[in-house]
């Protein structure tokens, strides 16, 4: 077998190395619009999802523009933040910063019965990776309407199970505020689930790691919300 | 050698053809079981699994044979690794770009063709000693062997569990539900895939008694 010196092996590896970065970064620097892409159709896709819309992907964009009446970013004092656009923020961004910093979006959908339903997005931490969503609201603001929940990379038949049916049909009906207003966000529980309950759902079995993250997720940012839920109810009344 | 040899001699194809069924990966040398059972509960996924596998295992194969006198011997396994993780990683994006929906089934999947030993074992095994185009057809070979076991696997599993090829719902449309027929849920969980793969064994060393192990 031909001997190599070290030299040549530094050398070798230095050239593959170097390569390889080109070829790999080139590749993602020209697939990053399409991809990019993929992603926006799949946001609008679950968004329209959480209030209960079924889309393709060749309908999504119509199917958005008919739905989503409105979107607003506000931030915890329930204020307005006008020059942000609800679509473009990044909320992985968002939840790292100072809670009264965070930009949170509203999307405001009309049902083709007239019903108005506030759609909040979430995000947090898995087991594994970033776990997110969203969820809608009824027109009270208080009871979930619908939940869509993803994640990148948890345990399938475990952690992975968040994003079924099963699982995220049990938050319909659900209650983030008690009946004196104040916010009890959801509890993922262990065992039974009391159905007299405003705010607890059964937690995944086996996947305990992941329904904490999710329990955490919900309260750190619907909390955010709190404020502005108020004020719209104020405005409702 | 002097004497060229022709691209298609029989030593050639055999080397094609014998994965697909006397060394079959899967079935044979039981390589690569994970991810057979892990992404095979549809048809769609499974497919672009194996066209997946075929892609870096034949790619690499090439890549190490042709630089197969310049690695150095002692760094050849990361040299190995770097050129399947390169592969693999383009998988994955351009999958990402062009096959969204899949790239989200197939997930943790995409990226674990890295460790899939089937294909380290090709480039330890062959392409580091053979010619590029031995290696290229060793690569398909082996690369199909698994991925028709990924579809055959993908085919029942969906066509039982969830009465539909490629989200087609079939056996609606042939009305078998009409006599009482119901989807067999187990299907869709990971052990049925080793058990299809049992029976695809049983079946391959039925007709084909020289593999059957001597106890």
């Amino acid at each position: 077998m031909k001997r190599f010196s070290n030299r040549y092996i530094f050398l070798f590896s230095s050239i593959m190395v170097i390569l390889v970065a080109a070829l790999l970064s080139s590749a993602a620097m020209l697939l990053q619009p399409i991809q990019q892409r993929n992603f926006e159709i799949e946001k609008k896709k679950n968004i329209l999802a959480s209030i209960g819309i079924e889309s393709s992907r060749a309908s999504v964009e119509p199917m958005y523009e008919k739905y989503i009446a409105e979107t607003y970013v506000v931030n915890t004092g329930g204020e307005y933040l006008d020059d942000l656009v609800a679509f473009e923020v990044n909320l992985k961004k968002e939840v790292r910063k100072p809670r009264e910093e965070r930009a949170l979006p509203v999307f405001i959908g009309i049902l083709d019965n007239g019903e108005k339903r506030f759609v909040v997005p979430v995000e947090g931490k898995g087991l594994w990776g970033p776990i997110y969503g969203y969820i809608s609201f009824m027109q009270d603001l208080t009871s979930i309407s619908g939940t869509i929940f993803d994640h990148d990379g948890e345990t399938p038949g475990l952690g992975a199970e968040i994003n079924t049916d099963e699982f995220q049909d049990q938050f319909i009906g659900k209650k983030i505020f008690d009946e004196d207003g104040n916010f009890i966000s959801i509890i993922l529980v262990k065992g039974i689930v009391d159905p007299e309950s405003l705010n607890e759902v059964d937690a995944i079995s086996g996947g305990t790691l992941t329904s904490k993250g999710l329990e955490a997720m919900l309260y750190d940012c619907l909390l955010n919300y709190e404020t502005y839920f108020k004020n719209q109810k104020e405005l409702q009344k | 050698m002097t004497d060229k040899e022709p691209l298609f001699s029989t030593k050639n194809l055999k080397l094609l053809t014998t994965p697909l069924n006397n060394e079959n990966p899967i079935t044979v040398q039981v390589l690569g079981i994970c991810s057979a059972l892990a992404v095979t509960t549809k048809l769609e996924p499974s497919v672009v699994m194996a066209i997946s596998v075929v892609f870096v295992l034949a790619v690499s194969n090439v890549v190490i044979s042709l630089i197969r006198n310049m690695v150095p011997p002692r760094i050849r396994i990361i040299v190995q690794l770097t050129v399947i993780a390169t592969l693999v990683i383009l998988v994955d994006q351009i999958l990402k770009a062009f096959a969204y929906e899949v790239s989200k089934q197939l997930s943790v999947f995409v990226g674990l063709i890295i460790t899939n030993c089937i294909i380290m074992g090709r480039l330890e095994a062959f392409a580091l000693g053979n010619k590029p185009w031995p290696s290229l057809l060793d690569g398909i070979g082996n690369s199909a062997g698994y991925g028709i076991i990924l579809v055959i696997v993908g085919f029942f599993r969906e066509l039982l569990g969830a009465g539909e090829l490629w989200g087609y719902p079939v056996l609606e449309k042939i009305g078998i539900y009409n006599f009482g027929y119901e989807d067999n849920g187990l299907m869709i969980l990971s052990p049925m895939a080793l058990i299809v793969v049992g029976i695809i064994i049983w079946v391959q060393r039925s007709k084909n008694r020289e593999l059957i192990e001597e106890s």
